[in-house]
């Protein structure tokens, strides 16, 4: 029972990381019906980023952690979606109108030149960072097994919450949001009544590379080491969620994300942690073959 | 009028160069130095400005030539048919006097059996992503089978090369036919990210299942081909003659290289000419139509089921033959040689070509693996051009080297 | 057959004899193409059943998978929006619509693999059924272009070529004179009108415009929300009270789209 309860709180964490993540993949797949390959690479870009801020406002400036903290959630969130905008500007806006798979081209490329800039401008080896927010509470305490939330866990979980009301305020209430669910329904005609689509997509796409450097950070904070290769496995991990929650709908990634995270905890807990992989990619198959549309997706009519 | 273009474009400059420092500054300006006792910092802001000049530059240069060239270079038109039938001879012929010409060497000839092997792959893919438009990310998992059948099958039961090829090839289509069913229903972008998960899982498996594939060490010590039973070897294998011994030649190492290059090369030039026919034949054509649309083919009652499986399966049995070459080429593999990248590489190959473009796909590999074996010494910024290298032929050719398609077949050829 | 709540077509009953050609007409929504796709099975309807009366016995159409409708009961169908396959050639789009046979003939395409010669002929064969379609539409000239390149009539008659091509017994045609100008118009009748007494099929079609389904109707069924409000020969349903207040009590508004 101890055990299950702990778990299951490792696993919500992870989950709502994961569910940052899977919102800039659904995002965008509901504007432009494409797969942001380099959404992942984007996120571990977000990784090093807040690393670096984090060490360069301790060390060389001196300020003490909370300040730190929060200037490296300013530089994760702001930098990272300046590189999600240039991602976008530069390689996937001149392919509107392409074809099909050259976007999606253009997006492998992407996140190999990211993987690889990263990987010679800080090195191959994986970064260490010590822990920085240590403690927690203890919930549970059986004798032989403790129950604890650390205090990052509830950090973790607070921040994706608070993301989350701001963004579903952004998209329902606002302007912004507004546009962007026209774009979603038809582009064209969205731009027809003046609405300059190139702008929501761009906004679009720094949004979702924002919350990615959120999530970016957390997960430096949290296990405290990171590598220039992080973004693909976790990247494939976010796209499920987002499918699992059904693409387009941003509960729905919410939920696949967090859903993706209990899935490994308590698969890495109770059976094996080799084939953890393996189970999110079977569960991505076997939910895109039984149920396509995701838990909380609108089902796609296709018109004959 | 000039003036304010002048403006427009310095600010355009300016404003990129900006950017450019706000990106750099973190993640180039900054380095993390492996120390002792976790990181240390150590600053490069020399890099940042280099970056920065670099990318007002670029984009100051890119305004101006474009404002230079505005509406002056015509695309070339496409070469005519005979012509490109000319080139393919061409090259096939070049590549059969390769090994001997005067510069030639062991290593030339090393690095046109990788091109080759990729030129095969691609040609493979080709078949599901070209012809039947399906978007498949995880054909490495097929190169993999492939791979691993001729290694597990060489060393458990003794057989030889040429008897397990074609067992590699089929249990790589029976791979693909399973790995076909999951998605049979999905429809586009969906397809590449399922596959890719399957590939993922493949490769997860040989990572883990020690007892038969040997986990991350892989499987060394794998039998090197043989010609008609003649061996490769200095020493040959007991009632063995080597090839050199057979034609009374000098026991030279080049002489397997050169084997092994015809080999790809056969094996390629066998792919080839089977994408060529199969497109004249019932099952290519429904590829292609399958392709263009899928209600349409099932409104004339062909059964898309069948039409998707056959071109996994057939896509899969060539990728299974180009692991088995892997495999006794390396004589080792390792779930390294099979991880996403490489599938990513050989659909960037296809998509590069032309999608569907048999002489486009040699292009596109020369290009892409051909290309970075060349510049060997800059080895670490090898992937990072390669990636660049995608993003750029993709905006400057969105639909391939050589996009254009010929019919399969003629009316007035047929009268 | 239903989406969610909504029964698009409920209650519905009539016949479509071979030799005929059968209109179903009716507004906008009034459930045409539903029925149509459930005829052809790209729907299946939830309750009911759909009976084809072939030469070789009857066969139930609702439970057969759509292709099987196609290949086994010998139905073709085109569609409202054209779907091609564009960019393949005119010729090349016919003989795809012959997979069948020729998938039979090559041996699954070993055959052919191989050479052997009974698959050249029964290419030839294919070519030359495409060859007489071609004809048929007048597009020979033309066999050799890409599908998608033609002018939007030209593919109308294509994709009515390319169905006959599987050699139908019950040819459906969806709006098949929609975007056509009056002379592509005419010369669509007369195509239809050609293909019946030619190959003495049943043909069913949806339409909109007028003058083509009391030209060569021989039969019309006309449908509102989901419905059958009347069924008869052409001079019948102009005079039917219930049609003229559901349907052609606007004639002008129809007359124009």
């Amino acid at each position: 029972m101890e055990y299950f309860l702990q778990q299951l709180i490792n696993g919500l964490t992870l989950g709502a990381i994961y569910g940052l993540v899977a919102l800039g993949y659904t995002m965008v797949y509901g504007v432009l019906g494409m797969i942001n390959f380099a959404h992942g690479t984007i996120y571990m870009v977000g990784a090093f980023i807040s690393l670096i801020t984090f060490l360069v406002a301790t060390t060389v400036l001196g300020t003490s952690v909370p300040l730190a903290l929060v200037l490296t959630l300013f530089a994760a969130m702001g930098l990272t979606a300046l590189w999600g905008w240039t991602a976008e500007r530069v390689a996937y806006r001149p392919l509107r109108s392409a074809p099909r798979l050259a976007p999606l081209i253009s997006a492998i490329g992407v996140s190999i030149m990211l993987q690889n800039f990263v990987a010679q401008a800080q090195g191959a080896r994986a970064k260490p960072l010590p822990p920085v927010i240590k403690g927690g509470v203890t919930l549970m305490d059986s004798g032989d097994f403790v129950v604890s939330l650390s205090w990052m866990q509830i950090i973790i979980m607070a921040m994706t919450l608070a993301l989350m009301a701001v963004f579903t305020w952004v998209i329902t209430r606002t302007a912004l949001g507004r546009a962007q669910r026209a774009c979603e329904q038809d582009m064209k005609m969205a731009s027809l009544l003046g609405i300059d689509v190139d702008r929501v997509i761009s906004t679009t796409f720094v949004i979702g590379a924002g919350l990615a450097g959120v999530a970016g950070m957390m997960v430096t904070l949290y296990y405290g080491v990171i590598d220039f290769y992080i973004g693909f496995l976790a990247g494939i991990k976010a796209f499920t969620a987002a499918v699992l929650g059904g693409i387009g709908s941003l509960p729905g990634a919410m939920l696949g994300g967090l859903l993706i995270g209990l899935i490994e905890a308590f698969w890495s807990a109770y059976f094996s942690i080799e084939y953890k992989d393996v189970a999110t990619f079977s569960i991505l198959v076997a939910v895109l073959v039984f149920r396509p549309t995701g838990l909380l997706g609108q089902p796609d009519v296709e018109k004959i | 009028m000039e003036a304010k273009t002048a403006r427009t474009l310095l600010v355009d400059a300016l404003l990129g160069g900006l950017v450019a420092a706000a990106m750099a500054l973190p993640m180039l300006g900054v380095r993390l130095e492996d120390s002792a006792n976790g990181l240390s910092l150590s600053g490069r802001l020399d890099w940042v400005a280099w970056a920065v000049g670099i990318v007002a530059g670029g984009r100051l240069l890119i305004g101006l030539l474009r404002l230079l060239l505005a509406g002056r270079v015509p695309s070339p038109p496409a070469p005519p048919r005979a012509v490109m039938a000319y080139v393919g001879w061409a090259m096939v012929a070049f590549a059969l006097v390769l090994p001997f010409l005067p510069f030639s060497g062991r290593n030339l000839v090393d690095k046109a059996t990788l091109v080759l092997i990729y030129v095969m792959l691609g040609w493979g893919l080709n078949i599901v992503v070209g012809l039947a438009g399906l978007l498949d990310l995880g054909f490495v998992a097929f190169y993999a089978v492939g791979a691993y059948s001729y290694a597990l099958l060489s060393q458990t039961f003794g057989l030889s090369f040429w008897v397990c090829l074609p067992l590699a090839g089929l249990l790589a289509a029976t791979f693909g036919m399973i790995l076909g069913f999951p998605v049979l229903r999905l429809r586009g972008d969906y397809i590449a990210i399922v596959t890719m998960g399957l590939g993922e899982i493949i490769r997860v498996v040989l990572q883990n299942w020690q007892d038969v594939t040997g986990g991350p060490n892989g499987i060394s010590g794998i039998e090197r081909p043989s010609l008609f039973g003649l061996s490769f070897k200095m020493v040959p294998p007991e009632g063995k003659q080597t090839f050199a011994e057979f034609f009374g030649l000098e026991y030279s190492a080049d002489h397997r290289v050169i084997f092994l290059y015809f080999l790809i090369l056969a094996l390629a030039l066998l792919t080839n000419l089977f994408t060529l026919r199969i497109r004249r034949l019932p099952v290519g054509r429904a590829w292609e139509a399958l392709r263009e649309d899928e209600i349409a083919c099932r409104s004339l009652g062909i059964n898309p089921t069948l039409v998707k499986l056959s071109a996994f399966a057939t896509g899969a049995m060539f990728a299974g033959f180009a692991g088995s070459f892997f495999a006794t080429r390396q004589g080792f593999i390792s779930p390294e040689s099979f991880t996403f990248i490489e599938s990513a590489v050989i659909l960037a190959i296809v998509v590069l070509g032309g999608m569907g473009s048999q002489i486009g796909i040699v292009l596109a590999a020369l290009l892409l693996v051909g290309l970075p074996e060349w510049f060997r010494e800059l080895q670490q910024f090898r992937m990072l051009a390669f990636g660049g290298a995608m993003v750029l032929i993709m905006l400057w050719k969105p639909s391939g080297l050589l996009s254009t398609r010929e019919p399969t077949i003629r009316l007035k050829d047929t009268s | 057959m239903r989406f969610g709540g909504l029964f698009a077509v409920n209650d519905l009953s009539f016949s479509a004899r071979p030799g005929d050609i059968t209109a179903v007409i009716g507004p906008n929504g009034a459930g045409k193409t539903t029925l149509f796709n459930c005829i052809t099975g790209f729907y299946k309807p939830q309750v009911g059943r759909i009976t084809l009366n072939h030469p070789s016995g009857p066969i139930l159409l609702e439970r057969l998978d759509d292709y099987v409708i196609t290949a086994k009961a010998g139905v073709a169908r085109t569609f409202q929006n054209i779907r091609l396959f564009a960019r393949m050639s005119v010729l090349e789009n016919l003989i795809v619509a012959q997979h069948n046979a020729l998938m039979s003939a090559s041996a699954f395409s070993l055959a052919g693999l191989l050479g052997l010669s009974r698959y050249a002929g029964a290419e030839r064969r294919a070519v030359e059924r495409a060859r007489h379609w071609l004809d048929k539409v007048g597009l020979t000239s033309l066999a050799d272009e890409e599908a998608g390149s033609l002018p939007y009539g030209h593919q109308r008659r294509l994709e009515i070529a390319r169905a006959m091509c599987t050699g139908p017994v019950l040819l459906c045609l969806d709006e098949p004179a929609a975007g056509l100008n009056p002379r592509e118009s005419a010369e669509l009748n007369r195509l239809l009108l050609d293909i019946r007494d030619e190959n003495g099929i049943g043909l069913l079609l949806i339409e909109h415009d007028m003058s083509v389904v009391m030209e060569i109707s021989d039969h019309i069924v006309v449908l509102d929300y989901g419905r059958k409000i009347a069924e008869g020969a052409p001079a019948a349903i102009k005079a039917d009270p219930a049609v003229i207040r559901a349907y052609l009590g606007e004639p002008d508004e129809e007359e124009a789209g």
